[in-house]
């Protein structure tokens, strides 16, 4: 059940937000969003979210980009319109393999790269026209927004943020 | 410090024995064969036992093995024309010496590709690899004793290996003149031969001998002086290398087929060295931590050498892929008679070598995970340096021995002999100095690196 009070806690330094995190996890309570104005290196271990699988779904569309390299240079070059260029065999694909070997390499890595770019904006949920669901302009620019939902504890996780160096502590409803 | 198990040395010394064992073998059995009669009844017996597939196959062989080996200048020019039977009797002599080169090169070409690696840390200043700088000192003293042994070789196998050093090769009239080598005779003479063979080693050695005095006077100053002496060899040794090493694969490699060449070879043969050496790296490192000699190591470390090796390797088949394609793709004769010996004769072993050394580490090592788990990266490890030696195999085979070969008794002691001698030398070395670098500036940070 997703809370409908959350605290906004703001840092201005990402060494403090790392501490903050670690101190926050240690006392059991869970941290719903991190909002950073640039990627904090360790920032997902220390919130305790799981591995990205991004690189599976690389691998398949690499896969998937190996294959519509192999497939088309079949049909263009071999079945549809056999052309001899350089003197080397056209009616076989695989005497004919080594000129594709570019083509192959590099759709495999245009599909892998384009996709997985694709795939990681819409798992993130952006896309175009999208309004952002950035709680605080602030955070793109130099602070840092950790939310943290309220579960009647409100106190208690304000002193504890406090604790930790948050600038600034809020409690936002969300059910307005 | 290190100390040489008793075991360890052992095992090494006993490669070494069973090594000189299968290398004398292998001279006795090749001398088996003095005189052209008796290579006569070994082709009767041969063609009787494989029937009509093999006597074709042969037919098909004397012509471009001909061709490749001694040129068909030497024939015009020459006038003569030699016999099958002489052929593979040269080829049958040829063979122990060049499974003892091809050996000899590979472990060499380890301890050179690790000396390349440690030198590039230094000029990069990277903060990642200082915990490993003693390993790969302790490799890279294989260098002058690797280097001088592949010389020797080269000096005692003369024509056995190449050609170009054959009596009359230069000198028009003789039997032997071929036109393309007598050009070429201003580069590949064998006294320019040794000169720059010593002139190489010479530099490589002297980089290696001032960049492990610094690091170890490092350990114990109070300032960065020998820090930043050893940053600017580093650099002007990257300089010398780059060159010096191309060259070298031209003159060790590249002239055992004089009237071949190709331009990216001296990258192809670097390829080759680099990721074997940080294979190696790898490996001592894992042996040396598994016996609680590098507590200062941890699995960061090891997963940057498993990314080298997993990049090197794709790195190496770029090259030999751009290598085949273009000369594959022209098709001139005097170029692609050299991947059509190793397409007809070395079919296994050099498609087996794209196999062991791109498809199977970029599909094992391709996983974050298995970087970091050490056995997984000691069996990859070990596949790619039996692909790298192949590599070798294939580069110096096709030129001196055709289609006689085979990895039996006289290769597998090469490698055994050397194998044990690199152990021994790279082990002792390691017992010299403490394991860590401690007085280098980014110690700290390569022992708190965390990826």
């Amino acid at each position: 059940m997703e809370a409908s009070k959350v605290i906004h806690a703001i840092y201005t330094d990402d060494d403090v937000l790392m501490n903050a995190v670690k101190k926050v996890k240690a006392e059991k309570h869970h941290i719903e969003e991190i909002y950073t104005p640039f990627p904090v290196h360790g920032l997902d271990k220390a919130m305790g979210l799981e591995p990205t699988r991004i690189a599976i779904a690389s691998f398949m569309y690499g896969c998937v980009g190996l294959t519509v390299a192999v497939v088309m240079m079949n049909f263009i070059m071999i079945q549809d319109w056999p052309q001899n260029i350089g003197g080397k065999p056209s009616f076989s694909y695989i005497q004919n393999m080594p000129a594709f070997v570019p083509i192959m390499f590099e759709l495999t890595v245009f599909f892998a790269a384009h996709l997985m770019v694709i795939t990681f904006y819409l798992r993130s949920r952006m896309w175009p026209f999208k309004k952002a669901e950035n709680p605080d302009p602030r955070t793109t620019d130099d602070h840092f927004l950790m939310e943290i939902p309220v579960h009647g504890n409100e106190n208690e996780l304000t002193n504890l943020l406090k604790e930790t160096g948050a600038v600034e502590v809020n409690l936002i409803d969300k059910a307005h | 410090m290190y100390t040489f198990s008793n075991k360890l040395k052992t095992f090494s010394i006993v490669l070494i024995i069973l090594g000189v064992i299968g290398v004398g073998y292998g001279f006795w059995d090749s001398h088996k064969y003095e005189t052209e009669e008796d290579v006569k009844e070994l082709l009767a017996s041969e063609h009787h036992g494989h029937g009509e597939v093999h006597a074709t196959a042969h037919a098909d062989e004397t012509h471009h093995a001909d061709a490749d080996a001694h040129g068909d200048e030497s024939h015009v020019n020459g006038g003569h024309e030699m016999s099958h039977e002489e052929h593979v009797l040269h080829q049958i002599h040829n063979r122990p010496w060049a499974a003892l080169y091809v050996a000899a090169f590979f472990f060499f070409m380890i301890a050179l590709g690790a000396l390349a690696f440690y030198g590039i840390q230094w000029a990069a200043q990277a903060g990642w690899s200082p915990v490993l700088f003693r390993v790969m000192e302790g490799i890279t003293y294989y260098v002058l004793p690797g280097g001088l042994i592949v010389l020797a070789i080269a000096f005692f196998a003369d024509s056995h290996l190449f050609v170009w050093l054959k009596e009359g090769v230069t000198q028009p009239g003789h039997e032997n003149y071929d036109a393309l080598v007598a050009g070429k005779s201003g580069w590949l003479n064998k006294t320019g031969f040794f000169i720059r063979g010593l002139i190489f080693l010479g530099g490589w050695s002297l980089y290696r001998y001032f960049a492990r005095k610094f690091s170890i006077a490092q350990d114990n100053a109070d300032d960065n002086k020998n820090f930043k002496k050893t940053f600017r060899i580093s650099a002007a040794f990257l300089v010398f290398y780059i060159y010096t090493e191309s060259m070298m694969s031209w003159d060790w490699i590249m002239s055992v087929d004089p009237h071949w060449f190709s331009t990216l070879f001296g990258w192809y043969v670097f390829a080759s060295m680099f990721v074997s050496g940080i294979t190696v790296i790898a490996m001592i490192t894992m042996y040396l931590k598994s016996r609680n000699y590098l507590p200062f190591v941890n699995d960061s470390h090891l997963h940057d050498l498993a990314k080298f090796m997993f990049a090197i390797s794709i790195f190496w088949t770029y090259l030999w892929f751009s290598q085949f394609m273009l000369i594959w793709y022209s098709n001139i004769p005097e170029e692609v008679t050299y991947f059509v010996t190793r397409f007809q004769d070395y079919q296994l072993p050099f498609l087996g070598m794209v196999a062991m050394n791109f498809i199977f580490p970029l599909l094992i090592l391709m996983n974050s995970d298995y970087k970091r788990i050490p056995w997984f990266v000691v069996m990859a490890g070990i596949v790619i340096l039996c692909g790298h030696y192949i590599d070798v195999f294939n580069m110096i085979m096709p030129a001196t021995v055709g289609d006689r070969w085979f990895i039996g008794i006289p290769e597998i002691g090469s490698i055994l002999l050397f194998a044990g001698l690199f152990i021994l030398i790279v082990f002792t070395a390691l017992t010299k100095v403490p394991l860590l670098a401690k007085g280098n500036p980014f110690i700290k940070e390569s022992e708190h690196f965390h990826y």
